[in-house]
């Protein structure tokens, strides 16, 4: 039996090749990515110099050849990705192409932390409900509870985000008048007291953090019941039963923790949904994020900003591919122990 | 009290009334929609702006005096039309991707699985965004883009049918009755692969209704005056103040149709899945 120095070195090995395995194919997909997205974006039709020349009858092909010489359009297209793709690896994303040409960077530090601090509330909540509500219905299989629960969740895959979104604003904001239904704070906000601003906060990002979880939650409890029953199936569950164990410790001590472990992947693959959703919820509720911020780049064809965005997106998805990758590598035996194999 | 149910409604069944009956009556309802709608889906009404339900306008009017519910039909017409082209396409490129990877595997099924794996973790939303925004949005561009973006799970499905499909007796007295790989895939393979590929296109018919409709909401779909629902809540959530029925119906038209593409995806996973059988 191998000392437990030994062990940890062995398993921390294991892992550490499977995380630069993984970066590095993670790299080649980013690439991947950014060579799509570039091509894709500046062959569509329109470009960033649109709106300020085409659309404004003062300004003429002058101007906007002038304009294609500052944004560097006028280079053949190899030129600039490669040139692109130089600067990012400087982390330097560009000026934005829009009329205040601030950088890239900036304009998304601005707009990270809401959207980052929302999902990841929600995604606290969805984990606090989702994951008993899952142990709960999977150990009551075909009680009125789970199908209760079953039928909840159908209603929720079903239901458009937005359309919730609606519906809360209607119900809370408009006929009750119990929550402000746009906007992050209130306009009279600055003179507020700390803990006044702290709970003006708070009440503006009820309903959009409802939004979310709710969006989330019919996914995760179905997938963690899902995943409980396969585990009740298994050999060591019986075996524990009939140790004479209550069901208490089975579920807890033998069940839960093999159970989550397919959980942790669902985490990272969530990434991209919730980026997309943040589009469509923060216009809603005129959230000053990530997603409106995207959304004004694409309208105004602001390639640099676009190309911000993105590559943000991907890095985000791919770090938490690698996240849950890691989690998992630490939580299963099997995997720890097993060197390398991706 | 010991009620009995009728079989349907019991065990694995359950699922498939409610969705067939939803699936049938909606696609009634759009193939019908001239026939059933009430008022022609453009005529204004101006003397009746945002009217709210009644035995007139059965679902009310919107802020041109246009009838909701002859507008619900039409857009009904239009979201399941995006829908089902749309899955038509990701199942397509999905099935001939999934095929080609696992019959012949090797390099050219590392190069397609790898190709799968950049577009899973693409912002999808993003980009579908993006793209549509620079085509000018229309209904193909909508159908193709959604399409383009939503293969991925077919070509893994397929795949992994096709790996252990490969390896089976009938595969191989195929192959040594000469016949040609193309053949042998199309006749052999495909047509028991199809199982999932079925359950994934209904399923998907549903997510797809759910992206078109997000991206009208945002006013990247279709474009008015053609009705969509998503265009529809679009231009509710402007007066929602004044005509709360303009953000309701149209959604609960998208939600119950919704759920009733899975419930039918479901119950067919239910029945044709080997997996999920005990």
């Amino acid at each position: 039996m191998p000392g437990t120095a030994v062990f940890s070195r062995r398993r921390f090995a294991g892992i550490a090749i499977r995380v630069l395995r993984k970066t590095f194919w993670m790299l080649l997909v980013l690439f991947g990515i950014t060579c799509i997205s570039f091509f894709v974006i500046h062959l569509a039709p329109g470009a960033p110099s649109d709106a300020e020349t085409t659309l404004n009858p003062l300004a003429g092909e002058a101007a906007r050849r002038q304009l294609e010489i500052l944004y560097g359009l006028d280079r053949p297209l190899h030129v600039q990705y490669f040139d692109w793709v130089v600067r990012l690896l400087r982390f330097d994303f560009g000026n934005s192409m829009s009329a205040d040409a601030r950088p890239v960077l900036t304009k998304i530090a601005e707009r990270l932390p809401l959207t980052i601090g929302v999902n990841l509330i929600s995604l606290v909540l969805v984990l606090v409900i989702a994951i008993p509500l899952g142990i709960i219905t999977a150990c009551k299989q075909n009680s009125l509870l789970d199908r209760l629960v079953t039928i909840l969740v159908f209603l929720g895959f079903a239901m458009p985000s937005f359309w919730l979104a609606l519906l809360l604003m209607l119900f809370f904001g408009i006929e009750h008048h119990w929550l402000p239904v746009s906007g992050l704070t209130s306009l009279n906000f600055p003179e507020l007291g700390f803990w006044d601003k702290c709970s003006d906060l708070a009440n503006h990002l009820v309903l959009p953090v409802t939004v979310y979880t709710v969006g989330g939650l019919a996914g995760m409890s179905r997938y963690m019941r899902a995943c409980m029953l396969e585990v009740l199936r298994q050999d060591y569950i019986l075996t524990a039963r009939s140790k004479g164990l209550s069901q208490h410790a089975v579920i807890l001590h033998h069940a839960l923790r093999n159970a989550l472990l397919p959980v942790i992947t669902l985490l990272g693959l969530s990434v991209p949904g919730l980026i997309g959703g943040s589009v469509i919820i923060e216009s809603i509720f005129a959230l000053p994020g990530l997603g409106q911020l995207f959304y004004a780049a694409v309208m105004a064809r602001d390639y640099t900003l676009i190309m911000g965005n993105l590559v943000l997106g991907a890095v985000l998805t791919l770090a938490g591919n690698l996240l849950a990758d890691v989690c998992y590598g630490l939580a299963d035996p099997r995997i720890r122990l097993s060197k390398g194999g991706v | 009290m010991n009620i009995t149910l009728p079989p349907c409604f019991a065990g694995r069944h359950v699922m498939l009334i409610p969705g067939a009956v939803i699936v049938l009556v909606m696609s009634l309802a759009a193939i019908c929609a001239p026939l059933l709608a009430p008022y022609p889906p453009f005529d204004l009404h101006l003397n009746h702006i945002l009217e709210p339900p009644s035995t007139r306008f059965w679902l009310g009017t919107d802020r041109l005096g246009r009838d909701v519910f002859s507008r619900m039909l039409y857009g009904g017409r239009v979201s399941l039309w995006i829908g089902f082209v749309a899955v038509g396409i990701s199942v397509g490129i999905g099935t001939a991707l999934g095929l080609i990877s696992g019959y012949y595997r090797g390099w050219v099924d590392e190069v397609i699985m790898r190709a799968v794996d950049i577009m899973l973790c693409f912002p999808s939303f993003f980009l579908i965004l993006a793209v549509i925004a620079f085509l000018e949005p229309d209904m193909t561009n909508i159908m193709v883009v959604i399409g383009l973006t939503s293969w991925m799970g077919v070509a893994r499905l397929v795949r992994a049918e096709t790996l252990s499909l490969r390896e089976r007796e009938f595969v191989a007295a195929a192959r040594l009755a000469g016949l040609l790989s193309r053949r042998i895939l199309f006749s052999h393979i495909l047509p028991n692969a199809l199982a999932p590929v079925l359950i994934t296109a209904t399923l998907g018919v549903a997510g797809a209704i759910l992206v078109e409709s997000g991206l009208s909401f945002l006013g990247l779909g279709v474009q008015p005056p053609t009705a969509s629902w998503g265009n529809m809540l679009m231009e509710g959530k402007a007066v929602i103040g004044t005509a709360p029925w303009l953000s309701v119906y149209p959604g609960l038209a998208i939600l119950v149709t919704v759920l009733g593409y899975n419930l039918l995806g479901e119950y067919l996973r239910e029945i044709l899945d080997p997996r999920t059988k005990q």
